[in-house]
């Protein structure tokens, strides 16, 4: 590959990645809201 | 009362639903196509400065209308739009969120069922041993609903109704009982199919295999920049229009499932997390299958060349002979994998077309979920079949152009316009980052305001009057040519050709050439006439007659000009097929809006009237 193309490869999906996985992350560890909430899978878990 | 009590069952699973809803075939065979036919790295910058200015303000604008529109139990967009806007109209821009979302699931659970059949036809090893002109052959055969590649009648259509069955199972389901527990499965299992191929596609190495060259050649291509492009008001169309596509805005699905959130529930992140997700799997995954893979066995000039008969072609014509390279055991992982994840991101996408028009028949006319879900699986049905009936007379097309292209534009337009400038901004705006785990930077106030509606009306207006060979420098106002795939190229039907009659005595050649042959294909008689280009390529057109009926008026050897007679006796031309599928696109939105207009009579008016 040439140098333009892969410093622009690496540098759109690295950059991609790194939204995508952090958003998610966030997703992931964010503070249950207190109920009612939106979801019901946890409408029996104690806080 | 409403009947719609439904609830998502966890915030993981209502981001993979969201993003399973944008992930769907485009992200994996129209990007990469797209990319190839607007010179590969061309393309990247303006569907990158596309996603941020275009796309990300949707993805905001429908998750808040969405939730706001469920706050007083609406989860359709008539009745969402009926309460941000106090004019009566909005509620009818609104019918476009179902009818767009019934149009695409119709020739998209077809779709979705060729790649039911492709996973089992990878499995049994039916491509083993086919050449390239073979597997091409196969899925033109496949298309032929009277032709089976698998003993079963019908094959086709029995993997439709099997498909459409599917879908209708895991909608009566519900929100978290099926639409979120397939997306739990099938997001994921997508990812590690995509990774898998990916690999193998940057991997691959001339030489090895049967490659003629190593499949970063491809990615060379795809990623090579080329800031001249970003003059090019083309390559900025097929960027935006990409977006639209790939981010399932513009469609009313993901303000459906926005409007089962509550008023103080984040949306601000998930919209986020959703969005950048579709965006993983198709700039880093998405580019990473087809293109190195199909260059490193084509080359380049090949692949533009095939880019030509769309993603749909390179996906199902040429990608089972290139896995056939890989050896029979390797070829069934790569095939059930390649169509494994297809199936996953059609079918988060088409359930999610399922809901809107469910949640409707739900709230508006107490429908149990069954009932709607079956009443959906129906509509589909009665929809989809004429897609799949008439695929060569070119109703698949139609659904697709109008249903899934030019709905979809018109609809973002209109809803950009009421958020910011009906409901307006700062009301809008506040609903945004209610309740958010994460601050949206300012900016996009301006974004969303200004840039984002003007960015939809220079696309509204790009496909309205896209000039021939995509030429804007070149025209003039008062001799303007349209494209044939312009708006008003479609509605003039400047690329049917000659033969413009619904019914007709005579069928006249669509390109001047020679006749080279008359064939029998598959119980199927066809006349073939040829053409040399300047470069020395044949181009080809083949044409179907049935001796029984018609009497031919030309022998092999034959010059033909464009307009000339090829056969004679009574016919019905492929216009006909093309108006009737139009017809019936416009008869399912007005069936629509007098739905929503007699809902509204009926639960709406006393309530509104002093």
């Amino acid at each position: 590959m040439n140098t333009s193309a892969l410093i622009l490869m690496i540098t759109v999906q690295v950059s991609v990645t790194a939204l995508a996985a952090w958003f998610f992350y966030r997703v992931l560890v964010a503070k249950p809201m207190a109920e009612p909430d939106s979801y019901s899978e946890n409408d029996d878990v104690e806080r | 009362m409403s009947t719609n009590t439904e609830s998502w069952g966890s915030r993981v699973g209502l981001v993979l639903a969201m993003a399973g809803n944008a992930v769907g075939f485009g992200n994996f065979l129209r990007f990469p196509v797209q990319a190839v036919q607007n010179g590969g790295g061309a393309f990247i910058i303006p569907y990158l400065i596309s996603f941020l200015l275009l796309g990300l303000p949707l993805i905001m604008i429908e998750w808040s209308t969405g939730r706001f529109g469920g706050q007083f139990g609406h989860h359709s967009t008539p009745f969402i739009m009926d309460a941000m806007g106090k004019r009566r109209l909005w509620k009818y821009v609104g019918v476009f969120g179902i009818f767009s979302n019934i149009a695409i699931a119709s020739y998209y659970c077809y779709i979705e069922s060729w790649t039911m059949s492709y996973i089992y036809h990878s499995l049994m090893g039916t491509f083993n041993g086919m050449d390239q002109h073979e597997v091409a052959g196969f899925f033109t055969n496949y298309l032929d609903i009277t032709t089976s590649t698998t003993g079963i009648p019908y094959e086709a259509l029995v993997f439709f109704l099997l498909c459409l069955a599917l879908n209708t199972w895991i909608l009566s389901r519900g929100l978290s009982g099926g639409v979120e527990s397939v997306a739990k499965i099938g997001v994921p299992m997508l990812i590690v199919f995509g990774l898998f191929l990916a690999y193998r596609g940057i991997t691959l190495k001339a030489g090895t295999n049967g490659a003629v060259f190593d499949g970063t050649v491809g990615l060379n291509f795809l990623w090579t920049p080329d800031y001249s492009s970003l003059s090019n008001p083309k390559v900025w169309l097929a960027a935006a229009g990409q977006i639209f596509f790939t981010l399932s805005v513009g469609m009313g699905s993901i303000q459906c499932y926005a409007s089962y959130i509550n008023k103080r529930d984040d949306i601000a992140l998930n919209a986020m997390s959703a969005g950048w997700m579709n965006e993983f799997v198709e700039v880093v995954l998405g580019s990473a299958i087809i293109i190195p893979i199909s260059i490193g066995y084509l080359g380049v000039d090949k692949v533009v060349e095939l880019s030509g008969i769309g993603g749909l072609g390179l996906g199902f014509r040429t990608m089972p002979f290139l896995f056939q390279q890989w050896g029979p055991i390797l070829s069934a992982i790569a095939g059930m994998s390649f169509f494994g994840l297809l199936f996953f991101a059609g079918i988060t996408s088409s359930l999610a077309m399922g809901t809107p028009g469910m949640g409707f028949l739900m709230d508006e006319f107490n429908w149990s979920r069954k009932n709607a879900a079956l009443g959906f699986g129906v509509i589909i049905l009665i929809l989809g079949l004429p897609t799949i009936l008439f695929f060569n007379q070119g109703v698949f097309d139609e659904y697709d152009y109008w249903g899934g292209t030019v709905s979809l534009v018109v609809f973002a337009l209109l809803e950009s316009i009421l958020f910011s400038w009906v409901f307006g901004l700062k009301k809008g705006w506040r609903e945004i980052n209610m309740g958010a785990d994460i601050k949206i930077p300012l900016v996009y106030r301006f974004i969303i305001k200004f840039i984002t509606p003007i960015m939809l009306i220079v696309v509204f207006f790009g496909s309205l009057v896209r000039p021939v060979n995509d030429d804007w420098t070149g025209q003039k106002i008062g001799n303007w040519e349209f494209h044939n795939e312009s708006i008003i190229g479609q509605l003039k039907h400047q690329g049917i050709g000659p033969n413009k009659l619904w019914f007709a005595d005579a069928f006249y050649s669509e390109n001047t050439g020679i006749v080279d042959s008359t064939f029998l294909l598959r119980k199927k008689y066809y006349i073939s006439v040829s053409n040399k280009l300047a470069d020395g390529s044949v181009s080809s057109q083949n044409y179907r007659y049935m001796p029984s009926k018609h009497t031919l008026s030309i022998k092999p050897g034959d010059e033909v000009g464009k307009g000339d007679i090829l056969f004679t006796g009574k016919m019905i031309n492929k216009v006909f097929y093309i108006d009737m599928a139009r017809l019936l696109l416009m008869s399912l939105f007005v069936f629509i809006a007098v739905l929503v207009y007699i809902a509204w009579r009926k639960n709406h008016q006393p309530q509104k009237t002093p």
